[in-house]
């Protein structure tokens, strides 16, 4: 059966260019980048041009950036780096519909690090108020963690408001970049972030590479302890194929932007008229327009999430209902809850992310099955057998 | 046979081979693994299916076979339909069959309808073993497994024409279980060597600590009497009891003594010799046809009451949807179980031996 792939969000395939550089440094440099010698140095290099692609992505300095495993541990490094500071100060604040990579490291903070958290709700378009942060910050405040777009609804966050409150209270700011780094313009020299994680598969990169951003004068312990590579920020030996990757991907992301990321908003308009005008009751998630290019995010009445994934892959499509960090959860999701969506509506709940490879007809196909889908989804709960 | 047939994985080896057999006739087959406890909890109840770890042999095998596999959420119609009935039973002086509530309300009633209704499904396959064939009269029927030391035909008595239309059990046909461990192997799959399951799955050890922990009015001491009254001891609740056994009845007398009965209304277990237990007359209620109605008003059966128990020569009697059963020769049975009626190798139908009206 033809497949369509619609859950971008999730992970991306890797770019066919990315694959073959990646190859070619398994292939032809095997050095340790810490090595003196000529294969040494041939890994340094490898992995220092990716360092420049990525810093002229966001332009960052290359010095700026730190290699991690992924976004996760970008999200671990940035808020026990920056909370491990004997600074005197223990507070964080951050949001109600962050990832659980956030969510779930403030909390473990909170209960073994004598964290103080606080967590700032949102409007019904999942958008974060930046006075909220402002009135949460106080004078032992150490980190505000906001997330850039949010993975499920898509909503774009007023980052750079939210960094000059903090950077006005002395604060250091992180954002959760890994869904808009390579879809949106992110230049740290017009928004006033100290930290930002990157992640490469979610852009046409390989899984189990990302970067932190950090802001020359910030503030960050480590996490990890040994040989001291990253400048001691990140420390063990580089991913050098996986990096050179993070490289190219985030090279190609940047110069096909500006022509993508409209094409792609176009076909995310496309998802949501067609499914606001085939299947009765679909909800919009997240803020109607500033939101991801490529995230439709919907709540259907009378189905649950599971079923509808289910469902639509047995139809060809692959979707999800939310985040597929947390599939194989039944309970609403909580970026949901938090938008003050109604409990039984928040289960359906259905994300479709279109891609590079995305096409009107892909589309067309998917609403004309959902449509068939959510029928019958609709018609067994109705009736008892 | 046409349209995709569904098969229940529960991560053990016949539910696997009942995928294997039904993928290499070429059908289209998608595996489903069914969340029947919550996500992460029971990790040391290695007999249940429902728990992440059968999931993952599960989703391993579907895997080796090439084919669709979800996991779906089953936990909270478990919880209430089968370990909800089986706490209660327990607490109401009876013996419950989980096997049954889960074949009745779990497997054949919330899953089949899923499989049909949302997903499309034109049927649902299990590694059960019994067989459902078509009759000359195009009605179906449920049939004991061929190897009779594995059937389980017993525990799928209630299913009706409906479900069966819908129901296939590929692994009944095979010769025995050594045939089973052969086309796991033949097929690569993981669970070829793995343990079988059985008994109460989702309780890790003493079945009488999860009734204790959910329903301790159910463990208050109380008297233990003969048929006549006579209080000849005293029990550490009805919860922990059940009817037949032997042991547990704290009483000192010369004579073996068993569980007549049980009294939860008035906290008394009644007590008595071999002779007084067996009983040639029982009432069955919720009694159901595989062919839809009974043979007749009256009619002359095998019944089997319990599982793998021999079949006993019985005259059955509707009332209703209740029966009476008149055993040939006296026999013990405890309320609760399942009263299954057969012809030869063939599910006539059955019900749930009701408590004996004091």
């Amino acid at each position: 059966m033809d497949r369509v792939y619609l859950d971008h969000a999730a992970t991306t395939p890797v770019d066919p260019e990315v694959a073959e550089a990646m190859a070619r440094v398994l292939r032809e440099t095997h050095g340790n980048p810490s090595s003196i010698y000529a294969e040494g140095r041939a890994a340094r290099a490898a992995v220092d041009r990716a360092r420049d692609e990525v810093a002229a992505t966001i332009n960052a300095e290359p010095s700026e950036i730190v290699f991690t495993s992924g976004g996760t541990e970008a999200d671990n490094l940035a808020l026990r780096g920056a909370l491990k500071v004997q600074d005197g100060r223990d507070g964080l604040v951050t949001t109600a519909i962050e990832h659980h990579a956030i969510l779930d490291t403030a909390r473990d903070l909170e209960q073994y690090a004598h964290v103080r958290l606080t967590v700032v709700g949102v409007d019904r378009h999942g958008v974060v108020n930046p006075a909220a942060i402002r009135e949460a910050i106080d004078g032992r405040t150490s980190l505000v963690s906001v997330m850039h777009a949010n993975n499920e609804i898509g909503t774009i966050e007023p980052i750079a408001e939210i960094g000059a409150i903090c950077r006005d209270r002395g604060v250091t700011f992180h954002s959760d970049a890994v869904q808009t780094v390579g879809a949106l313009e992110v230049d740290v020299r017009k928004i006033p972030v100290d930290l930002l994680s990157i992640n490469a598969h979610k852009f046409y990169g390989p899984k189990g590479v990302g970067a932190l951003f950090v802001r020359r004068g910030t503030r960050l312990a480590t996490m990890q302890t040994g040989g001291g590579q990253e400048k001691g920020r990140r420390t063990g030996t580089e991913n050098v194929a996986g990096i050179v990757g993070l490289g190219v991907a985030m090279r190609i992301a940047r110069e096909r932007r500006a022509t993508e990321s409209p094409r792609q908003a176009r076909l995310r308009d496309l998802i949501i008229s067609g499914v606001r005008a085939r299947v009765p009751g679909a909800v919009l998630n997240g803020h109607p327009t500033d939101r991801l290019p490529n995230n439709a995010s919907f709540c259907i009445p009378g189905t649950e999430g599971e079923s509808l994934i289910v469902a639509c892959d047995l139809e060809g499509f692959a979707v999800s209902s939310g985040s597929a960090c947390t599939s194989g959860e039944t309970d609403p999701s909580q970026v949901l809850l938090a938008l003050g969506l109604d409990r039984e509506l928040a289960k359906g709940s259905l994300r479709v992310t279109v891609g590079r490879s995305t096409t009107e007809a892909d589309v067309d196909a998917f609403v004309g099955a959902l449509e068939h889908v959510v029928t019958r989804l609709c018609n067994a709960a109705a009736v008892a057998v | 046979m046409s349209g995709r047939v569904f098969v229940a994985m529960s991560g053990g080896v016949d539910s696997s081979v009942a995928a294997a057999i039904l993928a290499d006739r070429g059908e289209d087959v998608v595996g489903v693994w069914m969340r029947l406890v919550p996500a992460g909890s029971n990790a040391d109840a290695p007999r249940c299916c429902g728990t992440d770890e059968a999931g993952e042999d599960a989703r391993r095998a579907a895997a080796a076979l090439g084919i669709p596999f979800y996991a779906l959420d089953y936990a909270d119609i478990f919880g209430e339909q089968v370990v909800d009935r089986f706490v209660n039973a327990y607490a109401g002086g009876e013996t419950p069959n989980p096997c049954v509530s889960c074949n009745q309300h779990v497997k054949f009633d919330a899953l089949l309808r899923d499989v049909v209704r949302k997903f499309g499904g034109a049927r649902l396959a299990t590694g059960h073993y019994a067989r459902a064939t078509t009759g000359a009269d195009g009605r179906r029927r449920l049939l004991r497994a061929r190897d009779a030391a594995k059937d389980q035909s017993y525990a799928l008595y209630m299913l009706g024409q409906r479900e069966l239309g819908r129901i296939e059990f590929p692994i009944g046909e095979l010769r025995d279980k050594s045939e089973t461990r052969e086309i796991a192997t033949r097929f690569g799959l993981p669970t070829a060597a793995k343990a079988e399951s059985m008994d109460i799955c989702f309780v890790p050890g003493d079945y009488r600590e999860l009734v204790r922990e959910r329903s301790p009015e159910a463990f208050v001491p109380g008297p233990v009497e003969r048929a006549d009254g006579t209080v000849v001891g005293t029990h550490a609740g009805i919860g922990g009891l059940t009817v037949g056994q032997r042991s547990g009845v704290g009483v000192a007398t010369g004579e073996r003594l068993y569980v007549l009965r049980l009294e939860p209304e008035r906290g008394v277990a009644v007590v008595g010799t071999r002779n007084e237990i067996a009983t040639t007359h029982h009432r069955l209620t919720d009694v159901r046809f595989v062919a839809g109605e009974p043979p007749s008003p009256e009619f002359a059966t095998s019944v089997v009451l319990r599982y793998r128990g021999i079949p006993l020569a019985a005259t059955v009697t509707m009332r209703g949807n209740d029966a009476n059963v008149d055993l040939g020769s006296p026999a013990l049975v405890a309320p609760g179980q399942a009263a299954v009626f057969y012809a030869g190798d063939e599910v006539v139908g059955g019900g749930v031996v009701a408590r004996p009206a004091v």
